[in-house]
């Protein structure tokens, strides 16, 4: 298990580097350094600009530097002092920025996932086991649609319903009254009211998602002699079912773990935008069209990396439930 | 199966792609069966997926108005009518106010303003009918930018200098006709997928090709790039890099560029399938026999491998249209792929992103409906090719 985790984890190092790579290019595309453009734009509203104040910008980030020098000062910054530039849209560090509303974002995304796996997981197994049934051919039907439809389609949608029929305004994270306050239970309470939608909306595709890969997979387990051994033995249906092909069928649903969550935070990063929440979605979406590339480059990195972590986990949880992985690992080791 | 057998054999999955047929010639049957290639046998497979049927049908359509827009389009989606905005669909009749029967017509319609809200409203004339007819002359148009002509498919008959609007789904804010416009976005949303399926197949090709076949050093590399790419959300990639695009450019320079980006994240699912595929077919032993018999590399690969995974390469480019019709949808919807004057189903829905106009104009969604549903086709497409290209699945 050790060589296992070290090995993992080894694996892990390139990936960083790539997604940073990635990251920074991000930052280069738009035509023109960021600077020039600011003060650009700067001066077309009559702003004066301080002369101290570019030199100590240039200097700052290399800009005055070949294209290597730049991106070791910027990745330099963020890994020595956590420092991920300064963002010229909100005119504050892009940590102050992004971190907290990326925490907004990934509770979201991580309710999302809590509801999409309690709910899409017994759904899935019981599918399988009543194949054809009504219930079967219905939550097929019902992720078909799940699948076919992106997020934010699904948010505009429900948006028209809820005004149209409930005349309920949908959107935002707080009630107005509740914007200024400081955190309470109250205001938590409200935030709930809020959430529901938006973490709906994204559970519902990646239940889509899971049902069928569980139900696949199931399906073939199901139909194995050891199944029939089990029965034969005398074991209950439960644990027929539970104790043996549940727990290989599990598996790719464990190791697409990463996946399902890059996936919730993409659908939802435009489904935030369409139900205009104040989250890393709408902050990556204003940055981009303003090219205050900083905070985007940020973005990206922060995602980037917290995936990288994140399959690590569901790499090192397969290992934990299936013991064949772990010797695979060590015959190879 | 012996043709001795003295009752009608049980109708095996390979007839049902055949009418049925007397017993006796069973021993036919089998001939034809085994002497089937791959590509019959396929097809068979295939025609027994219902849903995949209907979900061919539905996309053969869909394609007919990519090709011919112009002529099915009842108006030039470009024109605006500036007297007919925010136009609720129109509402075709076939009883007149006193209640007797005729062929489908319209009403012409009043144009008031609310008194409280200002916004327009419309309201039916029935004085006069207008008969809505097939191959009626209309908007002029270049079909193709080559054939000019004005015949569309249907519209309203009338009077020369009259105009009585047929909006089958309404008009935007601006006074286009939705219809039109949903079928001219059609051209653009349905082939960026296409064209984006293309440019993943090659470098999926070529890249995973390398991977698989070498293996070793290569392999490694473009299997951790893939891992990076797989893992990231490709949304907020695809916007960072369309947003860097000029806003300046030609449409249909962005337009490709729109489909590169596309196919950028597109090309890794591939990649993974055809290396998977050649390092499984390399143990094989006919492909071993083909080598001791002597041939090259490239006729290996070309003539011994790739009909051993074409079938899976499909299945898997249908499967991936469909993220990338999505993908353009939701960027040119989010203002950082597509722009006006471009018409995609993504930029038509730019028009729907508040909440006050959805609640208004509710037909401006319509392009969603159209977005799902080639969607949702796409992936029956998709499932019934996977069933159908599987030789293990009968």
């Amino acid at each position: 298990m050790l060589n296992y985790i070290i090995g993992r984890l080894a694996r892990m190092i390139p990936q960083i580097f790539l997604v940073s790579i990635l990251a920074f290019i991000i930052i280069q595309l738009p035509p023109g350094d960021f600077l020039t453009e600011q003060i650009n734009r700067l001066r077309a509203t009559g702003a004066t600009v301080d002369e101290a104040e570019i030199q100590r910008l240039t200097n700052m980030y290399g800009l005055d530097q070949p294209m290597y020098v730049q991106y070791f000062r910027w990745i330099g910054n963020i890994v020595t002092r956590l420092d991920f530039g300064y963002s010229f849209l909100w005119q504050r560090p892009v940590n102050d920025v992004l971190l907290s509303r990326m925490g907004m974002t990934f509770f979201i995304a991580f309710l999302a996932f809590v509801v999409s796996w309690g709910f899409a997981i017994p759904v899935g197994i019981y599918v399988a086991v009543k194949q054809y049934s009504f219930a079967d051919y219905f939550f097929t039907f019902i992720g078909f649609i799940g699948l076919a439809t992106p997020g934010f389609l699904l948010a505009l949608v429900l948006m028209y319903v809820s005004y149209a029929i409930l005349g309920i305004r949908v959107g935002g994270l707080f009630s107005p009254e509740f914007e200024p306050q400081p955190m309470s239970w109250a205001k938590f309470m409200d935030l709930l009211g809020h959430l529901w939608l938006p973490v709906l909306i994204l559970a519902i595709a990646g239940m889509a998602n899971i049902i069928r890969t569980l139900r696949a997979t199931m399906l073939d387990e199901l139909r194995k002699q050891y199944v029939t051994v089990a029965r034969s033995k005398g074991l209950s249906e439960f644990q027929v079912i539970m104790q043996y092909p549940v727990r290989i069928a599990i598996n790719p649903i464990i190791s697409q773990t990463t996946y399902l969550l890059a996936w919730l935070f993409s659908g939802g990063t435009v489904v935030e935008i369409v139900l205009n929440l104040n989250t890393a979605g709408p902050v990556l979406w204003r940055a981009l069209l303003q090219q205050d590339m900083y905070t985007a480059g940020a973005y990206i990195l922060i995602l980037g990396v917290l995936y990288s972590l994140g399959s690590l986990l569901s790499d090192l949880l397969l290992a934990a439930i299936d013991p064949r992985i772990r010797f695979g690992a060590m015959e190879a080791a | 199966m012996s043709t001795a057998h003295p009752t009608t054999p049980k109708r095996k999955w390979w007839d049902f792609g055949k009418k049925s047929q007397p017993g006796g010639e069973a021993h036919e049957k089998d001939e034809t069966f085994y002497r089937a290639g791959q590509w019959q046998l396929v097809w068979w497979k295939f025609r027994r997926h219902k849903l995949a049927q209907i979900a061919m049908a539905v996309l053969g359509l869909f394609y007919l108005i990519v090709i011919f827009a112009e002529f099915i389009s009842p108006y030039d989606p470009q024109k605006r009518f500036k007297d007919y905005s925010t136009l609720p669909p129109s509402k075709v009749h076939i009883f007149d106010a006193q209640g007797s029967i005729h062929p489908p017509f319209v009403y012409a319609l009043k144009r008031e303003r609310d008194p409280v809200t200002l916004r327009p409203i419309y309201k039916e004339d029935p004085t006069a009918l207008y008969p809505v007819a097939l191959f009626v002359p209309g908007d002029e148009y270049k079909l193709w930018g080559l054939f000019a002509g004005n015949v569309h498919l249907f519209g309203v008959k009338t009077e020369p200098d009259t105009f009585v609007p047929l909006f089958l789904l309404g008009s935007d804010t601006l006074g286009h006709d939705m219809l039109s416009r949903i079928f001219f976005g059609a051209r653009i949303s349905l082939t960026v997928g296409l064209i984006g399926v293309v440019l993943a197949f090659f470098m999926g090709l070529v890249l995973g090709g390398i991977a698989g076949f070498f293996g070793g050093l290569a392999d490694e590399i473009i299997m951790r790039v893939i891992d990076v790419l797989l893992a990231l959300p490709t949304i907020p990639l695809w916007m960072s890099l369309a947003a860097a695009l000029p806003q300046d450019w030609p449409q249909l320079k962005t337009y490709f560029y729109v489909t590169i980006i596309l196919s950028i994240f597109g090309w890794t699912i591939l990649a993974r399938v055809v290396r998977g595929k050649l390092l499984s077919l390399r143990e094989e032993d006919y492909v071993m026999a083909a080598r001791l018999d002597g041939e090259s590399e490239t006729q290996i690969i070309t003539r011994y491998m790739l009909p051993g995974f074409t079938s899976y390469i499909i299945v898997s480019l249908t499967l991936s249209i469909p993220n990338m019709i999505l993908g353009e949808t939701s960027l040119s919807f989010l203002g950082v792929g597509l722009r006006p004057p471009t018409i995609s189903w993504g930029v038509m829905l730019q028009e729907a992103q508040n909440l006050q106009t959805v609640a208004q104009t509710p037909w401006l969604l319509w392009p969603v409906a159209f977005v799902i549903l080639a969607v949702l086709m796409f992936n029956f497409l998709g499932d019934g090719l996977r069933d159908a290209a599987d030789p293990y699945v009968t």
